[in-house]
């Protein structure tokens, strides 16, 4: 390619480095430089504030925050269990719908998809009334069958939200590993079928395989989203906040360190301990799910 | 389904979507009972996803009483119209505010954030240049970047030159989106052939024109689907309009009827009325949206995933 071709090609990225420098390095950058410094209030905090540099306090003290260690703990098994059936669900559908003539299979994937159209704000509204005892079907319809629920108790509180993001998942997962189903070559079916493969058989050893790479795929997108969860429980948090604290996740403490505890230098440190967090958990889920396929 | 036959469109697929379809069904269809175990299961799973937009659907056509004192399962009188002069009147109107609001942000930061998009996915996959594997590391990164670790310093660096509490600190952010970058290199990859430029500049055509008038011009299906998939983004956004914006008359509809959803607890007064209606209006733009340009976001989603 001519020289000077090589450099007009550069120039069409420019506005995009531009921007990326200002809106992601440099916050970065920013981000790690407050999270070395702590604020003190010198004399009798008559002299007003002061920064004073502390190294890696920071971060010390937030891998033994245990209301940090916990909240991390607590969507880290959360995760585990949602994320698992969130995928079989998702996957056992796009098994389904592969059986199906395009035609149908194409309408009934309307019909999942429609949960993910929702904005998850008004998804998480929509489920919050549903649960609530006042306004919710779903409480007298336990009540009819004898159970006495109570969604927003503190035993319940996960499953609830399990519950709402599963069914704001299921379609989209179904999409994908329904479109990796799809490109799998038909012949390989036909040609276990031919041998005498049950059709439960022709799932499990040809189709779940084939499609790994998009449960790896969905898999490790569930789990950043989930150690960065803030949507759901902040509006749990506007219905039942002796449940849903303001410590119960880690992007929730974070922002309750800026905004309400004005502790930056602090919230700082922990959104970087978070990121190295989501890297090593995408590393680890990236490795062992395949590691498997050796 | 997919009505649209314009020629474009086949050029433009990109060649990850699977273009094979099936003409019959896979054989556990043909036995009966697998059939219909697959329907039963397939109607349940959409009852299960449907059931939720139908009593919100319920919900906002019932007046307070109604909501509180009738079965969640079936309408009981007609209160749609009440229930959205209330909304719409309530607070001077800041709903409609927030309405248009939400639609400057994402309308007007994906329009700016896609164009940054298509030129740079461009530069990407059409030239080799120095630093262009850095660039494409920093797009394909920053996935992995948590969303308070970016905000949070934000904030601070908006609030140092004043552009807290502003529309800017919405629309800015906007212009800068990774993920469209990677799609649009996707797309410039399928549908923008090398021959194609090289002709255009034997002919003589600057870079700049050959970009707008030829490559822009080729890359309208892939435009629109970085454009749709980022307004869907900027409309659902949460996070960032909750940090950057604090007085009510530049909150998104999302953060205004979240704050709404709290005004229970904190103050005593109970708008979950409002909320229903106000949250079922905010499906409406993306639902119309989303089914009139379904074929877009349905090869974005899948492109999307399988980066």
């Amino acid at each position: 390619m001519i020289r000077s071709q090589r450099w007009k090609g550069a120039a069409f990225t420019v506005p995009f480095q531009l921007g990326f420098v200002f809106l992601y390095l440099i916050p970065i950058g920013y981000a790690v430089y407050q999270s070395l410094f702590l604020e003190q209030q010198s004399g009798l905090g008559l002299g007003g504030a002061t920064e004073k540099f502390v190294g890696l306090d920071n971060y010390q003290h937030g891998l033994t925050d245990s209301a940090f260690l916990n909240s991390v703990l607590r969507v880290v098994l959360f995760a585990c269990v949602q994320i698992p059936v969130m995928l079989a669900v998702s996957l056992v559908l796009a098994l389904c719908l592969d059986a199906l003539t395009s035609r149908a299979a194409g309408r009934f994937r309307i019909l999942l998809l429609i949960p993910y159209m929702i904005p998850g704000v008004v998804a998480a509204i929509v489920w919050i009334n549903l649960y609530s005892p006042d306004v919710g079907p779903l409480t007298p319809i336990g009540d009819l069958f004898g159970f006495s629920w109570n969604f927003f108790a503190p035993s319940m509180v996960w499953p609830s939200i399990g519950n709402l993001l599963t069914w704001h998942g299921i379609g989209y997962n179904m999409v994908i590993i329904y479109a990796a189903l799809q490109g799998v070559p038909r012949e390989l079916f036909e040609a276990a079928r031919l041998d005498g493969a049950s059709e439960l058989r022709v799932a499990l050893s040809i189709k779940i395989p084939h499609v790994r790479g998009a449960l790896v795929l969905t898999g490790m997108l569930s789990v950043i989203q989930m150690l960065q969860i803030f949507n759901e429980p902040a509006l749990f948090r506007n219905v039942t906040p002796q449940t849903v604290d303001d410590s119960f996740t880690p992007i929730m403490i974070i922002y309750n360190q800026a905004f309400n505890a004005g502790n930056y230098h602090y919230a700082a440190a922990l959104s970087v301990l978070l990121a190295l967090i989501l890297g090593i958990a995408s590393f680890l889920f990236y490795r062992l799910t395949s590691k498997e396929a050796d | 389904m997919l009505t649209d036959t314009r020629s474009e469109d086949t050029t433009e697929r990109p060649p990850t979507r699977p273009v094979r379809r099936l003409t019959h069904p896979d054989r556990a269809a043909r036995g009966r009972g697998g059939q219909r175990f697959v329907l039963v299961g397939l109607i349940l799973a959409s009852a299960y996803s449907l059931f939720p937009v139908y009593w919100l659907i319920v919900a906002a056509t019932k007046d307070r009483t109604g909501l509180y004192q009738t079965s969640g399962l079936w309408f009981s009188g007609m209160h749609l119209w009440d229930n959205l002069h209330q909304l719409f009147t309530y607070n001077d109107g800041i709903f409609l505010r927030w309405t248009a609001n939400s639609f400057l942000y994402a309308g007007v930061g994906s329009l700016g954030g896609t164009l940054i998009a298509l030129a740079t996915g461009y530069g990407l996959a059409r030239f080799e240049f120095p630093g262009r594997g850095v660039v494409f590391a920093c797009v394909v990164g920053s996935f992995l970047i948590p969303i308070a670790l970016l905000t949070l310093p934000l904030y601070l660096l908006f609030s140092e030159i004043g552009l807290v509490d502003t529309p800017w600190a919405m629309l800015i952010p906007c212009l800068i989106n990774p993920f469209s970058v990677y799609l649009a290199k996707v797309y410039t990859e399928s549908s923008i052939p090398f021959e194609l430029l090289e002709a255009a500049r034997l002919d003589g055509a600057g870079e700049l024109r050959i970009f707008f008038s030829i490559v822009l011009r080729m890359m309208t299906t892939g435009g629109a689907t970085v454009f749709l998939l980022a307004f869907v983004q900027t409309w659902n956004a949460f996070f960032l309009p909750l940090t950057v914006l604090r007085g009510e008359e530049n909150w998104t509809l999302n953060i205004g009827l979240y704050n709404w959803t709290g005004k229970r607890l904190e103050s005593g007064v109970d708008l979950t009325s409002l909320v229903l209606t106000g949250a079922l209006l905010s499906i409406v733009p993306l639902a119309v949206m989303m089914t009139a340009l379904r074929r877009y976001w349905r090869t974005g989603v899948t492109l999307g995933a399988l980066k």
